[in-house]
């Protein structure tokens, strides 16, 4: 957890500049600005901006629920994405996930307790050559197998990876 | 900065001299695709390799758009002659530039070889994955830096526009594209020109044009491999787009998971802002026009135009009812129009070579060409561009290479969760809007998902069902609760409680949801239950009825087994099974213990003798 930035009000402000932006549409850039450098919304920072872009905070927490790219939980360390395309789940990517998830103790959307890794999914990257795929920390792994994955995760984190 | 029409000719005329046709250029596919396969690696070991090799005044190295074969990828091409070179590594480019580049030899290992008789094709011509395409709009990619606008100047970029803003008033451009027989690539097929007809004609000041480039159907991604390998073609064609309704503002929305092709379209706006394609008194016309980028944030629904335009005004992208439709009433309430990637892509080249020669391709209602992704159980996975009227056959089998590992083909997805499943007796359909959704499936966004015979189609069908109901938006019931009911039968199903009726119950809840929903999502959800339904009807009455899964996929009705005679006791299965069903002596036959196996299905995947069987 403590690798994580920590929330700072004076970047949020930076962030939001001088308040003479087009109305509605930036307090969408703006959140997405935030997300991504903490990796998550954090509480009060919502409140700031809402204070600050004189939206009603019940708007801001609608949009930063309805897109799936916005988190209000800390996200981990290291995130782990399974694509769960078409491409990729006739494929056998459910495997993947499921092999993957069990070897972190985790549900996709959940995050380690230890605060070290996330496993999410994603609806297709686009990328379905390459299928069933695994972005971990930004990095693609194409063509996984259950067996790949496992040895993938036990590659690259040698010292264990939670359950 | 270019002021008119005569520099713009001037600079493509000086650009054009430096680029020799006759001198060696290489391109290295830098498309999502082939960078996930390491391209941009050997992109930096050709550089430093033909510099090594003191070819660096001889050669152009360029890293480019994707051409579509992602499947080989990372793909190499050389030109002039058009050598395609395919799963280059970085340890290959030593020879590929001492061979090939210094030599003038070919380097046979990285040639394409015939799936069948193992035959080298050297040229990307002759390969038969390109040989049958009519690349008009992916032809580009790979011949062109998509962060570099001299690039695309030379290669006649931005005529279009100075061709439409030195001489053809608005109302002439929209005939021109009307003629041209342009439909919306989005997948609904509305007449491009006719949509731009009404938003021109509607009164009022403001305008504006939108692209939508949230591709978010699983499988497809052309839009992605356009915007990234040629996003000027897209400024162009909305350049042209707003000239023609009136508007001096364009938007392009672009999906967040597709980070590089948001990044190549803002390093494209800021090069022609600078040239002064885009800004105040374009090429001295007195026309002005300005483009934004807005990055979505994981929301399917936000393909949906009202969607859309909600999310670019910064509010959750819930759909409203049509009408008034965008034309008349759309972003900020003012008169809209949107259109997808490919349609305004395909605006420059109607206005270039002229209606006529555009609706040459295409059959009588649907005229030129389309990209579609052909994905899943297929031996050559990408981009293919044909004529529409192309057969599915000639797609999936010439083009794509046919199904890998000897499987029998089964039906093939058009359409994503908006679409359906055509099987095998109609594989000599010509593709175009009308036959597809007569199939029970849709044109769509083009991306084709292969199924061969593992893949249970009731199955698949509760796939798509589990996605929607994570997309609904959740404003309307019949799209929030309708699918859910759906999603229920179906995993029921699946688990082998499937009741007598469920069938029927299916389609009454699929006709109501097609119905009564607010949006294009809800109303088009069930396509996948019902062309299944219509073409399958087998596979659900065998779950029901017999409780069996006939494709062997769904986990509660089938059991996995260890034929004796084949197995080696190699031990690979005995070691992955994460649940330790698995047991027997080293190079003995090993079983599996029913009670314990969780039918993961990991240990088929994995054993290269054949030996898991699964019943």
């Amino acid at each position: 957890m403590e690798s994580r930035p920590r929330f700072d009000v004076s970047e949020i402000e930076d962030l939001l500049g001088d308040g003479k932006d087009d109305g509605d549409r930036s307090l969408m850039a703006v959140l997405e600005e935030i997300q991504a450098r903490y990796r998550y919304l954090p509480k009060d920072a919502l409140i700031l901006v809402s204070e600050r872009m004189g939206v009603p905070l019940s708007q801001t927490y609608s949009v930063a629920t309805f897109y799936n790219g916005f988190s209000l939980k800390p996200k981990g360390k290291h995130v782990i994405n399974v694509c769960l395309g078409t491409a990729c789940i006739v494929r056998g990517s459910r495997r993947v996930l499921d092999r993957i998830s069990e070897s972190l103790g985790i549900q996709p959307g959940e995050t380690t307790e230890d605060g070290q890794f996330s496993l999410e999914t994603v609806n297709c990257l686009g990328a379905c050559a390459l299928g069933p795929i695994v972005v971990m920390d930004g990095d693609h792994y194409g063509k996984m197998t259950a067996a790949k994955a496992k040895k993938l995760l036990a590659e690259s984190f040698p010292e264990g990876v939670g359950a | 900065m270019i002021r008119t029409c005569d520099e713009l000719v001037d600079l493509r005329n000086s650009l054009s001299a430096q680029r020799d046709g006759n001198s060696r250029y290489v391109a290295v596919c830098g498309g999502t695709g082939c960078r996930a396969l390491g391209s941009e690696g050997v992109f930096g070991a050709l550089e430093s390799e033909i510099k090594k090799q003191g070819m660096d005044d001889q050669v152009t190295l360029k890293m480019t758009g994707c051409p579509g074969f992602c499947e080989k990828g990372p793909l190499v091409l050389v030109l002039p002659e058009g050598l395609s070179y395919q799963g280059v590594k970085v340890e290959d480019v030593p020879d590929l530039v001492s061979k090939t580049l210094v030599g003038g030899e070919i380097v046979e290992s990285l040639l394409y070889a015939d799936p069948t008789t193992d035959e080298k094709i050297a040229y990307e011509s002759e390969i038969p994955f390109y040989a049958r395409q009519r690349p008009q709009l992916l032809g580009m990619n790979s011949r062109l830096d998509p962060t570099s606008i001299t690039d695309y100047i030379a290669l006649e970029g931005y005529v279009a526009l100075s061709k439409v803003l030195s001489g053809m008033s608005p109302d002439d451009v929209i005939e021109e594209v009307t003629k041209a027989g342009l439909r919306g690539r989005g997948g609904a097929g509305f007449p491009t020109g006719a949509k731009w007809r009404i938003t021109r004609d509607v009164p009022g000041d403001v305008k504006y044009v939108i692209c939508n480039a949230d591709e978010g159907d699983p499988g497809a991604f052309m839009d992605r491999a356009m915007v990234e390998g040629n996003p000027h073609r897209l400024l162009e064609g909305m350049l042209i787009g707003g000239h023609a309704i009136g508007a001096a503002k364009g938007f392009v929305y672009v999906r967040a998971e597709y980070p590089l092709a948001a990044e190549h379209l803002r390093i494209a706006i800021g090069q022609a802002r600078e040239y002064g394609l885009l800004g105040g008194n374009i090429l001295g016309s007195g026309f002005d026009f300005d483009i934004e980028i807005v990055l979505g944030a994981g929301a399917f629904v936000c393909g949906e135009e009202t969607a859309l335009m909600a999310s670019i005004e910064g509010r959750t992208g819930e759909p409203r009812p049509r009408p008034p439709y965008p034309s008349v009433s759309g972003l900020w309430g003012k008169p809209t129009n949107i259109n997808n990637v490919k349609t305004w892509s395909n605006v420059p080249i109607i206005i270039e070579g002229g209606a006529e020669q555009y609706a040459q391709t295409g059959t009588e209602r649907s005229k030129g060409t389309k990209i579609f992704s052909l994905v899943g159980k297929i031996n050559n996975t990408g981009l293919v561009e044909v004529p529409i009227g192309t057969t599915l056959r000639e797609l999936i089998f010439d083009v794509g290479g046919g199904i890998p590992g000897g499987k029998e083909f089964k039906a093939v997805q058009i359409g994503g969760p908006s679409g359906g499943c055509i099987p095998k007796e109609h594989l000599d359909t010509p593709i175009d809007y009308e036959s597809l959704t007569a199939l029970g499936a849709m044109m769509g966004s083009g991306g084709m998902v292969v199924c061969d015979e593992d893949i249970c189609m009731v199955d698949l069908a509760r796939y798509f069902m589990t996605f929607v109901q994570e997309e609904s938006c959740g404003k309307c019931v019949p799209c929030r609760l309708g699918t859910r009911a759906m999603l229920e039968v179906l995993t029921r199903i699946t688990e082998g409680e499937g009741q007598v009726g469920d069938i029927e119950y299916l389609e009454e809840l699929a006709q109501q949801i097609k119905q009564s929903s607010l949006c294009g999502l809800g109303q088009t959800a069930p396509n996948p239950v019902l062309s299944t339904i219509m073409n399958f009807r087998d596979e659900y009455e065998a779950h029901i009825h017999d409780g069996r899964c006939p494709s062997h996929a769904c986990k509660p009705l089938i059991h996995y087994s260890i034929d004796l005679e084949k197995c080696t006791g190699c031990g690979r299965c005995l070691h992955d099974c994460p649940a330790g069903a698995i047991s027997g002596a080293k190079k003995e036959p090993h079983s599996i213990d029913p009670e314990v196996c969780v039918k993961c299905g990991s240990c088929y995947e994995l054993c290269k003798f054949e030996a898991v069987l699964v019943e």
